[in-house]
Formats: C-alpha cells, sequence, structure tokens
C-alpha cells in the first residue's frame, strides 16, 4: 500500500482512527511513566505489574459481568496494584529478594489468573468470550468508549505526574536526600507505583499482559539515549511511545493475524536499536566514531615523537629518516603513513628523499611542545 | 485413580523438581526474572525450528529452543555492557522482542499447525497422556514423562557433577574465578540448563508458569533453610506438592492444571511466609512480645535494685508508681509483675515489691551486662 493511500485511509477509515488514537494515548502514558521506572532500577516492575492484572480482569468480570472496559481496567489496577503491594512487603519481611518476588508475584498471580480464566468458560455465559484477547492485546476491539477510557485515565495519570514532577524527579534521583527534606517518601513512592499501575492496564486491551511491559521500558530506555535532563526524556518517551504505539496498532491492522501487542513491541524495539546505535552523544555508532579519531590523534602524535626523538640522536635537526625506521618504532600502533600524510600537510614533516622524512623546523617547535607537555602530566 | 491421571502426576512431579533445581541457584544468583526471559523467548526457537525441520515432535526443536535461551542470556549481557541501559531494563528489552517475533511467526505463518500461542503459553498437561512413545510395537507410555524425566535426569547429573563449582561460584564468584573455577563457564551452564529446562517443561505447563516453578518453591523453601543441600531437596519436595495438589484442585473445579499448580506454588509460599519457624510472621510477632515482656521484667528488676534499701524505696518500688517511672500502662504494669511474681524473682508484700534472691542476681546481671 502507497503512503498517501495509507494515510487517507487512516483519516478516512473510523476503526482505523480509533485505534491510532487509543495506542498513542497509552504510548505517550506508558513512555512517560516508564521513564521513572527505567530510572528507579524497577523496569521490571512493569512486567510484574501486567501479568498480575490478569486476574482482575477476570474477577472483575465475574463481579460484574460486564465486560464494559472501565470496569475490567479497575480490577486489572486492583489487582496488579496487590501484586505490587505484595512485592514490597516480600522484600521487607523476608529474605526473599527483589528479582525472586518479582518473579514470584507475576507467574503466580498469573496462574491464578487462568485458573479463573478456564473457570469462567465453564460458566453458561455467552458474553465471555473475548476476555483471552487480553493475553496478546487486540486494537481491533477498541471501541470509542474504549478510546475515551482510555484518555480519561491517561490524562488523570499525567496531571499527578505535573503536580507531583518536582517531588517524583527528587524521588527517582536521591530518595535520601527527599526523606531528609521532610517528604512523605513513603506515600510519593506509593503514589508513583499507582500511576504506573494505572499506566500499564489502559494498555493491556491493546497490547496484552505479557508484552505490556515492553511499552514502559522500551521507550524510556529509548529516550535515555538522547538526554541527560529529565524533563526531555520523559517528553521524548512519551513520544516514542507514542510512535510505537500508533506504528504498532496500524501495521497489525492491515494484514489479518498479526496480532497487535507483539507489533507494537517489535516498533517500540526498533526505536531502542536506533537510539542505541545513533543518538548523538550516547549512540554507540558516534562513539566508534569518536574512538577512531582518538587512536589516530594518538598515532600521529606518536609518528612525530618517534621522529623528534630520531632527530635529537643526529647533528642535524631536518635529517630524513626511512619510512621502515619509523614502522619499526611505531610498531603496535601502525598508522604510519596515514599520520604522515596529515603531518605534511600541516607542515610539520617533509619528504627529505625517496621515503625519508625529517621534520621541519616547525614540527621541531611542535614535537618539541609536545614532548614537554607529555612530560609534565605523566 | 486412572492410568492417565497417575501419569500426569507423574510428569507434573518431574516438571516440578526439574524446575526446582536450577531455580534454587536462580534465586542465590539474583538472577530469578532470567527465568521469565529465557521462558518466554525460548518461543522463538521453537518457530524458527518448526519452520526449518516442519515437524513438532523433532527433538532438534528442543535443541533450537534452547539455543535460543542461551542467546537470550548472551544478548542481555551484551546489551548491558554497552552501559547504555542496566540490566533490569535489558532483560526488559531482550525478551519482549524475541517474543514478539516468535508470536508473529506463529500467528502469521503457522496458523493451520498444532503450533498455537496460547498453547506454548499455558501449556496444557490435561493432552499430555494421549501423546504416547511406542517401542517394539508396545505402548510404554505418555512421551511427556520420558523427556521429563531425561531432562531431570539430566539437571540431577549437572548438579551433583558440578556441585561444589555451584556453590562456590554462586555465593562467591570472585573467589571461584580465583581458584580456577571459570563463573562464565558455570554461569552459561546452568543458563543451558534452564534453557532446556523451561523448553521441556513448556510443553507441559506453558511458559509463565515455568517460570512459577522456577521461582516459587526455591523461594519457599529459602525462607525456612540456610543450607544449600536442604534448599535443594526441600524446594524439590515443595514443588512436588505443589504440583500434586494443584493437579487435584485442577481436577475438582475443572480448570487449567498449570495455573491451579502456580497457584498452589503461591499458596505455599504465603503459608511458609506467614508460618515459617524462626522466619514466618507469626513466629516473628510471639518472638516479639515474648521479648517485650521479658526486657520489660528484667528492667523492673534492675529498677527495685536500684531503689533497694535506699531512702525512697517505698515510694520508688510500689506498685502504683511503675508506669509513672517506667511509662507504662497501668494494665502492663500488672501483667509484668505478675509474670515476675509467677517466675519468683520478686515478691509482693501489699503493694509494696521486693526483689527474691534470684530476682537480684538476674538484675546484677543485667547493668553488668
Amino acid at each position: 500500500m502507497d503512503i498517501v493511500g495509507f494515510v487517507d485511509n487512516l483519516f478516512a477509515d473510523y476503526t482505523l482512527r480509533q485505534v491510532a488514537l487509543g495506542a498513542a494515548m497509552l504510548g505517550i502514558v506508558n513512555g512517560v511513566l516508564g521513564s521513572f521506572a527505567v530510572l528507579r532500577k524497577q523496569s521490571l516492575l512493569g512486567d510484574a505489574i501486567s501479568h498480575a492484572a490478569l486476574p482482575g480482569i477476570v474477577l472483575a468480570f465475574l463481579l460484574t459481568g460486564s465486560k464494559s472496559s472501565l470496569a475490567l481496567l479497575l480490577g486489572a489496577a486492583a489487582a496488579g496494584w496487590v501484586g505490587t503491594l505484595l512485592i514490597m512487603s516480600i522484600v521487607k519481611h523476608t529474605r526473599v529478594k527483589y528479582d525472586s518476588a518479582l518473579g514470584l508475584v507475576l507467574s503466580v498471580f498469573f496462574g491464578f489468573g487462568l485458573v479463573l480464566l478456564t473457570y469462567i468458560q465453564k460458566l453458561p455465559v455467552a458474553t465471555q468470550a473475548g476476555l483471552d484477547k487480553f493475553l496478546f492485546g487486540q486494537a481491533a476491539t477498541l471501541l470509542r468508549k474504549d478510546v475515551m477510557t482510555i484518555g480519561v485515565l491517561g490524562g488523570i495519570v499525567l496531571v499527578f505526574l505535573l503536580l507531583f514532577w518536582k517531588e517524583f524527579k527528587l524521588l527517582s534521583f536521591d530518595p535520601d536526600f527527599a526523606f531528609s527534606l521532610g517528604f512523605p517518601v513513603r506515600i510519593l513512592d506509593v503514589i508513583l507505583t499507582t500511576l504506573l499501575v494505572i499506566a500499564i492496564v489502559i494498555g493491556l486491551q491493546t497490547v496484552g499482559v505479557v508484552l505490556m511491559s515492553a511499552m514502559v521500558v522500551a521507550p524510556a530506555a529509548a529516550a535515555r539515549q538522547w538526554t541527560d535532563r529529565l524533563g526531555v526524556m520523559v517528553t521524548v518517551s512519551g513520544i516514542f511511545g507514542a510512535l510505537a504505539g500508533v506504528s504498532g496498532a496500524l501495521v497489525s491492522s492491515q494484514a489479518a493475524r498479526i496480532p497487535t501487542g507483539p507489533t507494537i513491541v517489535l516498533c517500540a524495539s526498533a526505536i531502542v536499536l536506533f537510539s542505541l546505535l545513533l543518538a548523538p552523544n550516547r549512540g554507540m555508532a558516534w562513539g566508534f566514531v569518536r574512538e577512531q579519531i582518538n587512536r589516530r590523534q594518538l598515532q600521529t602524535d606518536a609518528v612525530l615523537g618517534d621522529l623528534y626523538v630520531l632527530a635529537n640522536q643526529h647533528q642535524e635537526p631536518g635529517h630524513g629518516h626511512p619510512i621502515e625506521v619509523l614502522r619499526t618504532m611505531a610498531h603496535g600502533h601502525g598508522g604510519v603513513d596515514r599520520s604522515l600524510k596529515v603531518l605534511k600537510e600541516r607542515g610539520l614533516v617533509r619528504e627529505t628523499g625517496s621515503g625519508e622524512w625529517g621534520l621541519t623546523p616547525l614540527g621541531m617547535e611542535e614535537a618539541g611542545r609536545l614532548s614537554r607537555q607529555w612530560r609534565e602530566t605523566s | 485413580m486412572t492410568a492417565p491421571q497417575i501419569e500426569i502426576q507423574l510428569i507434573a512431579s518431574a516438571v516440578a523438581v526439574s524446575c526446582a533445581l536450577p531455580g534454587c541457584f536462580l534465586i542465590l544468583r539474583r538472577m530469578a526474572m532470567m527465568s521469565d526471559a529465557i521462558s518466554h523467548s525460548i518461543l522463538l526457537g521453537i518457530a524458527v525450528g518448526f519452520f526449518v525441520i516442519r515437524d513438532l515432535a523433532s527433538p532438534l526443536l528442543v535443541l533450537s529452543a534452547a539455543l535460543t535461551g542461551v542467546v537470550t542470556v548472551s544478548l542481555v549481557e551484551i546489551l548491558t555492557r554497552t552501559k547504555r541501559v542496566r540490566e533490569d531494563a535489558a532483560i526488559g528489552l531482550i525478551f519482549p522482542a524475541l517474543f514478539s517475533i516468535g508470536v508473529i511467526l506463529i500467528s502469521r505463518y503457522a496458523g493451520d499447525v498444532h503450533l498455537d500461542v496460547d498453547a506454548v503459553l499455558l501449556g496444557e498437561l490435561a493432552f499430555a497422556p494421549f501423546n504416547r512413545l511406542s517401542a517394539l510395537g508396545y505402548d510404554i507410555g505418555p512421551k511427556g514423562l520420558y523427556l521429563m524425566s531425561g531432562i531431570l535426569l539430566l539437571n540431577l547429573l549437572f548438579i551433583l557433577i558440578f556441585y561444589k563449582e555451584l556453590k562456590l561460584s554462586t555465593f562467591d564468584a570472585g573467589l571461584a574465578g580465583a581458584l580456577g573455577f571459570s563463573p562464565v563457564v558455570i554461569h552459561y551452564g546452568l543458563m543451558t540448563i534452564v534453557s532446556i529446562t523451561a523448553v521441556g517443561a513448556f510443553d507441559a505447563v506453558g511458559s509463565v508458569l515455568v517460570v512459577a516453578l522456577m521461582i516459587a518453591p526455591p523461594a519457599t523453601a529459602y525462607l525456612i533453610t540456610d543450607r544449600l543441600s536442604y534448599l535443594l531437596a526441600a524446594s524439590s519436595l515443595i514443588g512436588v506438592i505443589c504440583a500434586i495438589s494443584g493437579y487435584w484442585v485442577a481436577h475438582a473445579l475443572d480448570v487449567s492444571i498449570a495455573g491451579s499448580m502456580a497457584t498452589m506454588t503461591g499458596v505455599f509460599f504465603v503459608a511458609t511466609f506467614l508460618a515459617a519457624p524462626d522466619r514466618g510472621l507469626v513466629s516473628i510477632f510471639v518472638r516479639r512480645a515474648r521479648q517485650r515482656v521479658e526486657f520489660a521484667q528484667t528492667m523492673l528488676l534492675v529498677h527495685l535494685y536500684n531503689h533497694e534499701d535506699l531512702p525512697g524505696e517505698q515510694k520508688e518500688n510500689h506498685v502504683d508508681h511503675l508506669h509513672e517511672h517506667q511509662r507504662w500502662k497501668p494494665e502492663f504494669a500488672v501483667r509484668i509483675v505478675a509474670a515476675a511474681e509467677r517466675k519468683g524473682t520478686l515478691s509482693r508484700d501489699g503493694e509494696l515489691l521486693f526483689l527474691t534472691e534470684r530476682g537480684r542476681e538476674i538484675a546484677r546481671r543485667a547493668i553488668v551486662g
């Protein structure tokens, strides 16, 4: 499908528009909250919360008998919240470590969710079908009121985040300092975690419980590569989340049998990969380039230094030396020919005969300055 | 019990023990979430293996899946080593990506084959007895039982042979390295074992519940023992109990066997968390209450001792004075005095308290320390 037709379709097709809108909003909210989770080393908490939400969804359906997204989301949020509290209290009261507590709550809650899910499948309720879409997400089932629910809940989360911005920032970077200033650290921690629970829960219908954690981690991990400022990171992370959500939801709605959740996750992973490689400053490609430039600079300086040593061993400073001698002296770092070319361009060396190189007066001066500098620093 | 029921319980028990053994080392090494990552990403290995081999029953499938598990571990390590993301975030990035590729491959290209995502994720133990192995024309039992017994044997051998190395590198990786046991080799050996176990077990219990069986029984045993050998034995036992009780609960309610087994592991953990000797919440609570009473008694004796035969004794060692001096509530003071009297550390003359010889001795010792 060509791009124009695709964009046309996007704005003309009502369902597609709903899906894109819902995915964008959940992407923004999760990207924003995920930034805090990643900075607070709670990347995997999202995994536990989303899995723990499953029994809540099924219980909410069992109790209310309705499949309205608000009821199911409240159930999911309640279960996710209980799971988080359990993790915290296991870590606090036993010697079981954080990672084990996460794995324990995640798998046990999910298992209990499966028990409930298989239980209601036996009930004579005709409408129970469709709950299993929460496993992998089904963006196509997003209705207008689902999108409204996502929007309202997501909006509330973002408003709270702005209200407590300063407190959450302090909590994320230096909780001890926050405590010493008299902030109620425990309460703030619970509020921030609750916001994370809500953010995750609103994405469950689209992305599914199994993969929702990636929507928390991936946009934030990608955004982290672009900046060192929290405000910028949160904004960029929200944009990345929206981008992943919209592109994933649209791609999956274009072809049959492509589940939405995995597609969104792959879009988010692509953004992470791109950021890891190409983000300015922290990107690994730039790191590689910087390393090459540094190495070349050092090689050039070393060749200049070798010529200086040779010059000092002879009467006449400008005396030429065979390139083979320089290559032997440069054993281990190489790049002699390239270095000589660079030095010649800078007017520091000249070719005195065929394959013989010597320092120019300017080169003598520069090499002397470098050697004094090395002596001082070493 | 019918034969299929016995077979299901045997398979479930083999899965539980196979998972619990490497699980002990995972929780001690703080790598519990690695089991989550591995058990998800092996789906990709199964999908790719299936497209290459075109046979769901091939043992090569197990191999390719186990390989994906090890690849996941190395990818997480490579990503962590770039220092661009922390380890937990690296886990959270790698396995959803691999799992997603697996899910898309399966649902897009293998829709008609008997390989669907729900089965991978949820497992269906109830069907295990139908898949039978025959030799020389005789039916010799369900395939799953042989597969899991083989994996169980492998895990047992690995742990028995490398017990010393595993123990040392788990508790003191630095020392292990210095003594010449490569912690890296042990690490990857363990990860291979975890991957193979996850592949074998996912068929029976599904990938998420592999995590339950790997983490919950060892975490439960960890609450009651301090010795590695006991930890391994106790978590295997707990795993088997969870598996069998889980099966019968599922049978009674007609629900998912795997889910019910996972739920039982949670129930056992919570029960142990509350009732474990020494470290359980209940025994901590009881111990604190007892210590509070004992400490209060000692304080009372010290107080009496300090004022014994001094001018203020009449006032200070008066029952009514205690709540003022020790800041005790009157009821608590009465309780403590009664307890001390019962123990024979003080005697009471009307409202006045006197130390017995034993009480004086305890007070003296408490002061000297």
